[in-house]
């Protein structure tokens, strides 16, 4: 089952790596929308600071949805996913190595670059430090719930619009107590701490409860 | 008497008693209705509270507070029919659903229109990012969710079962969502719980409340039997049943 797990992770980032573009057009997307603020709302030094934290969650968000489309999206068409539906291993764990796969490629260079971003925004050493833990924590949720919604929209017409519909109602707790997180920090980071706590209560939460949903959602789409 | 309940579960069987339902729900409703706007518009106080007083305006809550209990009783029960439909694979349980989201949808949008209504009076702004509100916000985005996933996919069968799965996960995440904005700051969770007791109301007003919460929940019976009567002409329309009930309305 192990075996199982590591191949079709080594698999989808192998493929992911032969078309470096998609990767990276969802990470120069995350670092624009985060840009743009600034133009946007003038560039003081204070209001920047205090939106720092929910726009690069926001964008966050944004983007990780953008990916979810691909998520099944290629294995579907070319007929793999129904391999996967077929194969002796339980289902959940399979979409698990796809959620995680997607997450390292989506989710990770987020959490990467995240430092440049709150250096744009003036944050605090403390806060920057609080963003990556709390974006590191709080996007493989963003995967993990996304993919729920991504098997139920499986080649559907419009499938990105409606999966933005269906989803992000669902990011909301993981928005809150992200940027919350981050905001609490700019003090004392010890304040930020029950934050932390909660972000991985849901991430447990969804790492246990999630793969199960997705596998009957790939199910009820391919039957 | 012995029913066997699942002769219902069979949408010919049950189209003839949902005609009947309908009937009896809708003439429960308008009376409940009728009797509580009655008694909350003439036998209630007209001046509430103490050194801020709420005048008339406060009247909004015969409307507002049983629609906001449906929207989220409908919400259970949504999800109730989809877990059942997944559970015994019954066409109907499906049907149920689906007659129920409008209705659901548009209890929750009355209880966010009214309570804008009510709001700017009483807080001097149509909207604020008030917990109750926020939630409410994002059980009307689930809602829309469901309809959404739902007439979106042209397979009756996977349409059922798609937006059932995710009625579900949002059952699921509805308190996770509430206590979040509920309590968006965990440290001070207990500071933020703002609460209304029943017991603490004036007893004219109370009654024609919960009046009024029985006039909703029967119109709501009525409302969905209604769709579900519709939804099940149009999925059996080619099956026998129907073409025999269309012959003899023609005749009629």
């Amino acid at each position: 089952m192990g075996r199982a797990f590591l191949s079709l992770l080594r698999r989808d980032i192998t493929l992911a790596m032969r078309r470096r573009t998609d990767v990276l057009t969802t990470l120069f997307f995350f670092v624009i929308v985060v840009s743009l603020f600034p133009f946007g709302v003038g560039s003081e030094q204070q209001i920047l600071r205090q939106l720092g934290p929910g726009v690069v969650w926001v964008a966050a968000l944004l983007a990780s949805m953008l990916a979810l489309e691909r998520l099944f999206a290629a294995d579907y068409e070319d007929g793999t996913l129904e391999q996967l539906l077929l194969t002796r291993h339980p289902l959940s764990l399979l979409v698990l190595a796809k959620v995680t796969a997607h997450w390292l490629l989506t989710g990770l260079p987020v959490v990467l670059i995240a430092p440049l971003i709150g250096m744009q925004y003036y944050l605090p050493e403390t806060a920057i430090v609080a963003m990556m833990l709390a974006l590191l924590v709080g996007t493989p949720v963003l995967s993990l719930v996304g993919a729920i919604g991504a098997a139920l929209t499986l080649g559907l017409r419009g499938g990105g619009i409606l999966l933005s519909l269906l989803i992000l109602p669902l990011y909301v707790p993981v928005l809150v107590y992200g940027a919350g997180a981050v905001t609490a920090a700019f003090t004392t980071p010890a304040e930020s701490q029950p934050y932390f706590y909660l972000l991985g209560a849901f991430l447990v939460l969804s790492l246990i409860l999630a793969p199960l949903a997705s596998a009957a959602a790939l199910r009820i789409s391919l039957e | 008497m012995k029913v066997n309940w699942f002769k219902f579960a069979a949408p010919a069987n049950f189209y003839p008693v949902a005609g009947w339902l309908v009937s009896v729900f809708a003439v429960l409703a308008a009376a409940a209705i009728l009797i509580g706007l009655y008694w909350g518009f003439f036998e209630t106080p007209s001046v509430l509270g103490g050194t801020n007083p709420q005048k008339e305006y406060y009247r909004i809550i015969f409307i507002h507070v049983p629609a906001a209990w449906m929207s989220m009783w409908l919400y259970l029960v949504l999800a109730g029919w989809c877990a059942i439909g997944l559970v015994f694979n019954t066409r109907l349980s499906y049907m149920m659903a689906a007659a129920v989201a409008p209705t659901g949808a548009i209890f929750t949008f009355l209880a966010l229109w009214t309570g804008a209504l009510w709001g700017r009076p009483s807080w001097g702004t149509y909207w604020d990012w008030d917990p109750r509100l926020t939630s409410e916000l994002i059980l009307f985005f689930l809602y829309l969710g469901y309809i959404a996933l739902h007439s979106a996919i042209d397979d009756t069968r996977r349409a059922d079962k798609a937006a059932a799965l995710l009625a579900i996960v949002g059952l699921i995440c509805v308190p996770v969502i509430f206590w979040s904005i509920n309590c968006p700051d965990p440290t001070q969770c207990a500071a933020l719980h703002q609460r209304s007791s029943l017991s603490q109301m004036e007893s004219n007003i109370l009654s024609s409340m919960l009046i009024m919460a029985f006039g909703f929940w029967m119109y709501s019976f009525a409302a969905a039997f209604a769709r579900l009567r519709g939804i099940i002409l149009e999925r059996e329309a080619d099956t026998a049943w129907v073409q025999e009930l269309a012959t003899k309305e023609a005749r009629r």
